[in-house]
């Protein structure tokens, strides 16, 4: 109702059309085309149609790759959850101040980089000051070890990294659940756990999944992380393009990979949306 | 000790008090109505008897078994909501029979109840609806259904009527009435509507201000109201200002009246308010001598609606009404000077 004839709709796309167009079609089409480049005879290329670069990717060492990134980050998208939605729901029972500050510790946990997250867990999980001195203190190891690299160590920043993402993504649809819901599922002879389970879990599946698939692709993404607590078998997709691009300078190659990644987390994503579209 | 009972209930949020000393009693079976205008606790009280809110004071008890501390889940009731409050994520027959799956039913008995109760509240073949494609009249039938589908002992109503449209409510208020006569079951109704009130319930609670200000049946509330609030709040009146001469008689103006009922609790002399209903009131053609019991006045404005007429009068600055049936019409029209008839039985004081 507030926008007026179908001109001054299109004229106030423009602006953000234009930079949608600039910043992020341009760098996606040619991303694409590199991915598709000829190597010439001097080592290096120009745009035309090879498959070569995909072929590369199409050995098992990359699959493999591919697979293990895209698993890594589904389990860390269901970590984050099974931990942010408790708390959130809990979080939207509390008054409305609490429910702020919280909201504004969990926006300050934002600001931390992926650099500082990844090298404090270092610390926290190595041998000399980790937390493995902890359990030699209370008698249940016999003496200090290092607990990274390791995928656990992967698995545990990386969800550390999401969880604030997940209760940030949760909130809007808990905060806005209708109490009544909750108490006719009461009054209708079910306790506050089979509520929880059998109305306020159903009631907002939507959420749930959104911010699984949110948090899937944002993961997808992490390429600290990997390196820092990880050994090379722990590298995900991205440090392998990032590898790809810095250290070889093969643009087509990390271009290929890049366009895998992408095809992944659309189809995570366009599948995701199926699935729940048809019964939401 | 059959019934609900409720004893000494308060109920404090922080500072504020939304109940305030309650203490009722019911037959079991009674259909009752809490009255009030929004904000006087009626609400709050139905939640308690429900079990969605703790008292702060006082007991709950049904049959005489004491409710006060006993879980939602775990006393035997069902509660329509305002917002009827159905699961979206459910379809008609699965909310329907959401108690019984919780309860642990199998699926061809709540297959069974769903098919009898939608039958019942004469929505058949809709068991496999989403929430979202009903009306809102088949919303609140769905409502009422999930909530007797387990037969509950106490059936509670938070204002059932406030979501439908003027002309379904009152259908919906009958129809909610056979129901609840059919099958016998305790019921509570909050409501801010009289004439919802007065169509459904047994016995009427009338509160204000976190109180209870009167109990009764609909008839006792009407014809005998305890204050000029409750006098306000169900159905129409005319109210006043009147001087006590006797226990029984008052003087309005120069006027001397006879008084059928005498609720002030004052003795001759204390200022109070005479109070008429517009039905027990004849409007007259002023024929000099003024006929005893009666007040004179100017006619201001007279509305025909055909089944009745009504006649507002000015007696001495104070508004009169008077609504007549065709065959009582007085043939006066507006500027007139009347005398409007007060017999003794319609005439009661209350405290000003």
């Amino acid at each position: 109702m507030q926008q007026g004839s179908g001109l001054t709709r299109t004229l106030a796309l423009i602006p953000s059309s234009v930079m949608i167009g600039i910043f992020f079609l341009v760098p996606f089409v040619l991303i694409v085309l590199t991915s598709f480049s000829v190597e010439m005879d001097n080592g290096d290329y120009e745009l035309g149609f090879s498959l070569a670069h995909f072929e590369r990717f199409a050995t098992w060492f990359y699959i493999e790759r591919a697979l293990f990134s895209a698993g890594l980050c589904a389990l860390i998208a269901i970590l984050s959850l099974l931990i942010a939605y408790p708390f959130t729901w809990f979080l939207t029972n509390f008054g409305p101040r609490t429910q702020t500050l919280w909201l504004i510790y969990i926006l300050a946990q934002l600001s931390l980089s992926e650099v500082l997250i990844a090298f404090s867990w270092q610390i926290l999980l190595s041998r000399t000051a980790g937390i493995a001195n902890i359990l030699v203190w209370v008698g249940l190891a016999e003496e200090s070890f290092a607990m990274t690299p390791s995928a656990g160590a992967v698995l545990a920043a990386l969800v550390y990294l999401a969880v604030p993402f997940s209760v940030l993504l949760l909130y809007p649809a808990l905060s806005r659940l209708d109490k009544s819901l909750t108490e006719a599922s009461r009054t209708l002879g079910a306790s506050p756990l089979r509520t929880f389970f059998t109305v306020v879990i159903p009631v907002t599946r939507p959420a749930i999944i959104s911010s699984g698939v949110t948090i899937f692709v944002l993961t997808l993404g992490a390429i600290i992380v990997p390196q820092v607590l990880g050994q090379p078998q722990h590298w995900t997709l991205s440090v392998l393009i990032t590898d790809q691009a810095i250290f070889n300078f093969n643009m087509p190659f990390a271009s290929a990979l890049a366009v895998v990644l992408l095809v992944i987390s659309g189809s995570v994503i366009f599948a995701v949306t199926k699935l729940t579209g048809a019964k939401a | 000790m059959s019934g609900l009972k409720i004893e000494g209930v308060t109920k404090k949020f922080g500072s504020l008090t939304a109940v305030e000393d309650v203490n009722l009693h019911f037959t079991a079976g009674e259909m009752i109505c809490f009255l009030g205008p929004s904000g006087c606790g009626k609400t709050t009280l139905l939640r308690m008897i429900a079990g969605l809110e703790d008292p702060t004071n006082g007991t709950i008890s049904f049959d005489g078994q004491d409710l006060t501390h006993v879980p939602v889940h775990q006393r035997d009731i069902g509660m329509v909501f305002q917002s009827f409050a159905l699961f979206p994520h459910l379809s008609v027959a699965e909310n329907i029979t959401y108690a019984m799956r919780i309860r642990g039913h199998s699926r061809s008995d709540r297959e069974d109840r769903a098919t009898e109760l939608l039958d019942m509240m004469r929505l058949p073949g809709l068991g496999d609806r989403r929430i979202s494609q009903l009306s809102g009249g088949q919303k609140q039938r769905v409502a009422i259904a999930r909530a007797l589908a387990l037969n509950p002992k106490i059936f509670l109503l938070d204002e059932p009527m406030s979501a439908l449209d003027a002309n379904l409510r009152e259908a919906m208020q009958i129809e909610l009435r056979k129901l609840q006569q059919e099958l016998g079951i305790t019921t509570v109704v909050v409501t801010h509507d009289q004439t919802e009130a007065m169509t459904m319930a047994d016995e009427i609670v009338v509160m204000g201000r976190a109180k209870v200000l009167q109990t009764g049946s609909p008839m006792e509330i009407y014809k005998k109201p305890i204050d000029r609030f409750v006098a306000g709040f169900i159905g129409s009146s005319n109210l006043l200002p009147a001087t006590l001469t006797g226990d029984n008689s008052v003087r309005v103006g120069a006027a001397e009246l006879r008084v059928g009922e005498n609720r002030a609790g004052q003795g001759a002399g204390a200022d109070v308010l005479l109070m008429t209903r517009p039905e027990e009131v004849f409007v007259r053609a002023a024929k000099g001598d003024t006929p005893a019991n009666a007040v004179t006045g100017t006619v201001t404005f007279i509305r025909d609606i055909g089944a009745t007429i009504e006649i507002l009068v000015d007696c001495d600055g104070h508004e009169v009404v008077s609504v007549l049936t065709p065959k009582d019409w007085p043939d006066v029209k507006v500027g007139d000077a009347v005398t409007v008839e007060m017999p003794e039985s319609a005439c009661m004081v209350l405290a000003a």
